[in-house]
């Protein structure tokens, strides 16, 4: 429950082109953390590294080390699939699984993880989508197909779905940038309440956003296009807006480049 | 981009409403040469399809019902097939049966194997490898099905005696699978042979269609921590569902017509046999093609009275694949 992450000497590749380089941080528990930076730097295959989901793109590598407390993501004899069970993820577009029930969706993680009877499954299920402020809208219909929801209410039943299974950690790729400003709000707000149970990564493109939810900010920056993406600093969210230590940061948070 | 200038690129906003005919045209979009043109040709084929359809089915009504009304049998239940005797008797019981069963064994062996290479060959093999095997694939999809009639005469009969007799021995006592008599040029060995030639049609669609299985839907199974079977159970099947369907039902065509394989594999007769091992039967398009030849005027307006029962087949099964595509349709996918 809530673990901190530990990275150190992080390198991520596609086939020989080098998309992260070097990246060290510490994520803390039960807080949330925002990436921020331009467009190919590098910010979303980082996530991606966290729970192992960067090495299925084909190329894909990675070298460094990714400490969930105190275990190795990368270590030797590490099954990816089961550090995605701790490891949860939402991801930039909804992605219910659109021949599932909005019941199924949510129960789709727990029944990877073994047998549960139905009033359990309910239980949890119900739990979850309380916790993504999806139950009132959808108790009267949860036979009907999750594709049939809108956007905003979609991602919070990707959401309802990656808690279900109790991550240890929960990373979202973007999650609000193909949603209207409300349910974007509606995600916010439940950003806010899940940290007090997960540690939250978050990918934004959005500065408002990164400035509103997060705790503590990291900027991601590359030299040029084709040239790695680096970790240029991280440190407390209102540090970072108000007085940030490298120009780098300054300039892309005012806006001056990026 | 600036604001201001992405105004200017619009049109200036209309001063007067479109006047209903205005409205009518714009929105049957005909009003310019390419369209009309190309409305015309779509329209037309789509006619076409519907007047060919129509006169095929007058055409066989039509000399179906000139045989059928001199038949002093019931056309429907009888086992036999003289149309030369006076008065005439013949029946397609022994033909329908034999048609569905052969399909039903070819579909039963056929597309749990094609449905597997598929997802071999999408999600399992590596790429070096998945393109070689489907490019042989597409070349067995071409072979002429009187090669494979002459395989299976050649090749395939004289290997079934292994086969038959290990059915025979554990599962004869079910009737279904018991091997009393003659060469294995049975029912089972026709249906063995049509799930070969109805792999390749059924293997290459239900590729295409796994091949389209958005990315973000099997990254969804993955993140939740599903192994590549999980994925392939929780995103990949649903999703390519209908597809397949549509791929069986594609195969499931050609096996209920298939005419030279059966021919030269079958030893036929009139009869319905319990067990799919002992030697008879016949299809419908394997009886066309066996008699049609000798047959004088009356004898042909009988067989295409056979001919007409195996459309019937043939409208329904579509019929009633369509109708399991549709019955799931809000849960398609279609709409994600």
């Amino acid at each position: 429950m809530a673990k901190r992450i530990d990275v150190s000497g992080l390198t991520a590749y596609y086939g020989s082109h080098k998309a992260i380089e070097d990246i060290s941080m510490t994520i803390e528990p039960r807080s949330v953390t925002a990436f921020i930076g331009p467009s190919g730097c590098g910010k979303s295959t980082f996530l991606r590294t966290l729970n192992r989901m960067h090495e299925v793109t084909p190329g894909g590598r990675v070298e460094g080390k990714v400490l969930l407390d105190d275990e190795d993501l990368y270590g030797h004899g590490i099954d990816p699939v089961s550090v995605r069970r701790e490891v949860g993820m939402v991801f930039q577009r909804p992605n219910p699984f659109p021949t599932m029930s909005i019941f199924d969706n949510v129960a789709a993680g727990l029944r990877l993880n073994g047998k549960y009877k139905k009033s359990e499954l309910s239980d949890v299920v119900e739990k979850s989508l309380k916790g993504a402020n999806l139950w009132n809208e959808v108790k009267d219909r949860l036979n009907k197909p999750g594709s049939g929801l809108s956007g905003g209410q979609q991602q919070r039943l990707c959401i309802a779905r990656a808690i279900a299974v109790e991550p240890d950690v929960l990373l979202m790729d973007e999650p609000c940038s193909a949603l209207d400003p409300i349910s974007t709000l509606a995600i916010e707000d439940l950003i806010g309440e899940l940290k007090e149970r997960f540690t939250i990564v978050i990918v934004t493109h959005n500065m408002q956003q990164a400035a509103r939810v997060s705790d503590r900010t990291a900027f991601f920056n590359l030299a040029a296009v084709g040239q790695p993406g680096k970790l240029i600093e991280i440190d407390e969210t209102e540090r970072i807006f108000s007085n940030p230590s490298v120009q780098a940061t300054e300039d892309y948070i005012s806006g001056r480049f990026g | 981009m600036d604001i201001s200038t992405q105004k200017t690129d619009e049109a200036p906003p209309p001063t007067t409403l479109p006047t209903p005919t205005e409205q009518k045209r714009a929105a049957r979009g005909a009003t310019r040469p390419g369209d009309r043109i190309f409305l015309g040709l779509s329209r037309g084929s789509g006619i076409l399809l519907l007047a060919v359809m129509a006169a095929i089915a007058i055409f066989l009504t039509y000399r179906a019902s000139l045989a059928i009304s001199k038949d002093e049998a019931n056309f429907l239940t009888t086992f036999e097939w003289n149309t030369s005797l006076v008065p005439p008797k013949f029946g397609i019981a022994v033909l329908a049966f034999g048609t569905v069963v052969s399909s039903v064994i070819a579909m039963v062996i056929a597309v749990p194997i094609a449905v597997a290479i598929a997802l071999f060959l999408t999600h399992y093999a590596p790429r070096r490898l998945s393109g070689p095997i489907a490019y042989v694939i597409d070349l067995l999809a071409a072979v002429p099905s009187i090669v494979y009639g002459l395989w299976g005469a050649l090749i395939l009969v004289p290997h079934m005696d292994g086969l038959f007799g290990w059915l025979n021995d554990y599962l004869g006592w079910t009737g279904v699978f018991s091997w009393e008599e003659g060469a294995p040029r049975s029912m089972l060995t026709v249906g063995i042979l049509l799930a070969i030639m109805i792999l390749p049609i059924i293997t290459n669609v239900s590729r295409e269609v796994f091949r389209q299985v958005p990315r973000m839907h099997e990254e969804a199974a993955l993140a939740l921590g599903a192994t590549r079977w999980e994925v392939v159970r929780m995103s990949v099947l649903p999703f390519g569902r209908s597809g397949v369907i549509s791929a069986s039902m594609l195969g499931l065509g050609r096996a209920l017509g298939e005419t030279m394989a059966v021919a030269t594999v079958l030893s036929p007769d009139f009869d319905i046999h319990a067990s799919l091992l002992n030697p008879g039967g016949g299809t419908f398009a394997q009886n066309i093609a066996s008699k049609f030849n000798e047959a004088n005027e009356f004898g042909r307006d009988a067989l295409i009275a056979s001919g007409l029962v195996l459309f019937v087949i043939t409208l329904l099964v579509n019929g009633a694949a369509r109708w399991i595509i549709s019955r799931r349709k809000e849960y398609s996918g279609a709409n994600a």
